[in-house]
């Protein structure tokens, strides 16, 4: 056991640069997926909660289509969509290599899942929260701006925490297929040239990324619940 | 203020067509308080939706200060909605924002600006007592502040109009009186009309005007309360004034609407020689002035005359039989 701590140390300032340009690019993909993931399955979300049968606006076609679409991308096992989707990924990002390109199906991937975990949260709104803003005289995007959407905040954080979690083990997948970052580090040298040393740093540096992503997120999550 | 006219709903549960509206007329008059009474599930939380249209009544027109509401567009009905506030039963509050946060908001909807939004929350939150909690969060508050709260954010925007749903049922005795007591001083000091619905008769009794009892879609009485207590056989004054339940043969039930000046119980002993055994009173205060009930067991020989002189008198007498 001492022998290997002491091969990882005198290895170390060799290893050290990968696992760091690693840790940037897994940065890099899971930054940029879970923007563009907010970005569409917020609003998708919203949707699928306002289009429901006692929803804001009612559109039961529109609804069941979106539901679809949803379940589909949440029924693909992600290594499956990566492949799927490459031809997309090159038509958008002009390549299928590297943190860019793993941008896509990273976000293809998310959105969907990211989708329900907002219309659950939104779901736990008060309805009668929502009648007295009908009372009131709002209109319905005051009330999914300023009623629904504050309302939910707690809910709608864990939820982003979830999906950049599972963004952070998405984007360890997309190395197998070059994606770049810490998973594919963990596969060029820990699965393909049996290199323990590089494959145990890996795990290491994806749990503490979990972690501190998990601890943040409760955090405030915390910060911005009054129930 | 009010005036619903022929109002019929009727929902879809499961397959079943349950009507919660059968025919309803209702007419608040300006500056009153007007109560509907009536058990769970006899139509009155629909009827109260019907009157800002939260719920569009199937059939019948609703007028809220002269305006035809069921004949506006969505936008304009937002605007006439400016004019009705209403208080809920649970309140209803948002969770996100503080107590001021929440008394802004339907002014933000309004479109007030915040230098006058700020000094009217203000103003409000005075007015229902609460100046010290402006910044707490509603979880930080009791059922009664939370009321007020409730109060205070359905008034921000000057209505003419308040509508309760319910809002003293989720509240202990004590803070109920407390809320009641604030509802009748807005409609005394603002003029604000007030249309509640209740399940409580001792809401009627104490902050009503007016009053109706609502059962299966409709009404069974409606009116002044002062008037409905002068009505012979009225449910309202049976409710407040509960008879023994077994009451001896020939026992009379008096109801004084307008208090008791008069020694009539002496003066008939005296002018018409019968014999008065009094059974059971009660003195109740309602909407403001107080209101007996004697039941009472009058022997004799000129025992009708004597009961003409009372009803004359402006005494509603009942026998129980």
């Amino acid at each position: 056991m001492t022998e290997w701590f002491g091969e990882l140390a005198a290895r170390w300032p060799e290893m050290w640069p990968v696992l760091w340009l690693g840790t940037l690019d897994t940065l890099y993909m899971v930054l940029w997926s879970g923007l563009v993931t907010v970005a569409v399955g917020l609003p998708l979300g919203v949707l699928l909660v306002a289009t429901d049968r006692d929803g804001l606006t009612p559109a039961p076609v529109l609804r069941a289509v979106l539901g679809a679409v949803v379940n589909v991308g949440r029924s693909l096992p992600f290594i499956v969509l990566m492949v799927a989707v490459l031809s997309l990924t090159r038509f958008i990002t002009g390549t299928t290599l590297g943190p860019t390109a793993a941008v896509v199906p990273l976000s293809i991937g998310a959105i969907p899942f990211f989708a329900r975990l907002v219309e659950t949260a939104l779901r736990e709104v008060d309805r009668g929260v929502i009648e007295a803003s009908h009372a009131m005289g709002a209109r319905k995007s005051v009330i999914v701006v300023k009623v629904l959407l504050p309302e939910a905040l707690p809910g709608l954080v864990a939820s982003l925490v979830m999906t950049v979690v599972t963004l952070v083990s998405y984007s360890a997948m997309a190395g197998a297929i070059g994606g770049g970052g810490l998973g594919d580090i963990a596969i060029r040298y820990g699965y393909q040239r049996f290199d323990d040393y590089y494959l145990w740093a890996t795990v290491v540096f994806l749990v503490l990324m979990v972690q501190l992503v998990q601890s943040a997120g409760d955090l405030l999550v915390r910060r911005v619940s009054h129930r | 203020m009010i005036n619903a006219v022929g109002l019929h709903k009727a929902y879809r549960l499961k397959g079943r067509r349950i009507a919660a509206l059968q025919g309803v007329d209702l007419h608040v008059r300006q500056g009153e308080v007007y109560g509907v009474v009536g058990r769970s599930g006899a139509g009155k939380s629909t009827l109260l939706r019907c009157v800002n249209l939260l719920e569009r009544p199937d059939r019948g027109e609703v007028r809220v200060d002269g305006q035809d509401l069921t004949a506006l567009g969505s936008a304009r009905l937002r605007a006439a909605r400016h004019g009705i506030g209403m208080v809920h039963q649970h309140f209803a509050l948002l969770s996100s924002r503080t107590v001021a946060g929440n008394v802004a908001f339907p002014l933000e909807i309004a479109g007030v600006s915040r230098v006058e939004r700020r000094r009217r929350v203000a103003e409000l939150l005075d007015l229902v007592g609460l100046a010290d909690r402006a910044r707490a969060y509603p979880a930080q508050l009791s059922g009664g502040q939370k009321q007020r709260v409730g109060i205070a954010r359905a008034l921000a925007p000057r209505p003419k109009v308040l509508l309760s749903d319910e809002a003293t049922s989720a509240l202990d005795p004590a803070t109920t009186a407390g809320i009641l007591d604030l509802l009748r001083t807005l409609n005394r000091e603002l003029g604000l009309t007030i249309l509640l619905i209740t399940h409580e008769m001792e809401v009627v009794k104490r902050v009503c005007d007016s009053a109706a009892i609502m059962e299966d879609g409709s009404f069974t009485e409606s009116g002044r309360v002062s008037d409905l207590l002068r009505t012979p056989g009225s449910l309202l004054t049976r409710s407040l004034f509960p008879l023994p339940s077994d009451p001896p043969p020939g026992t009379v039930a008096l109801t004084y609407p307008d208090g008791t000046d008069e020694p009539l119980m002496s003066q008939i002993t005296r002018g018409f020689d019968v014999d008065v055994n009094i059974i059971a009173g009660a003195l109740e205060e309602v909407a403001g002035h107080s209101v007996g009930r004697l039941n009472v067991r009058i022997t004799g020989e000129r025992r009708a005359e004597a009961l003409a002189y009372l009803a004359d008198n402006g005494l509603l007498v009942e026998e129980v039989r």
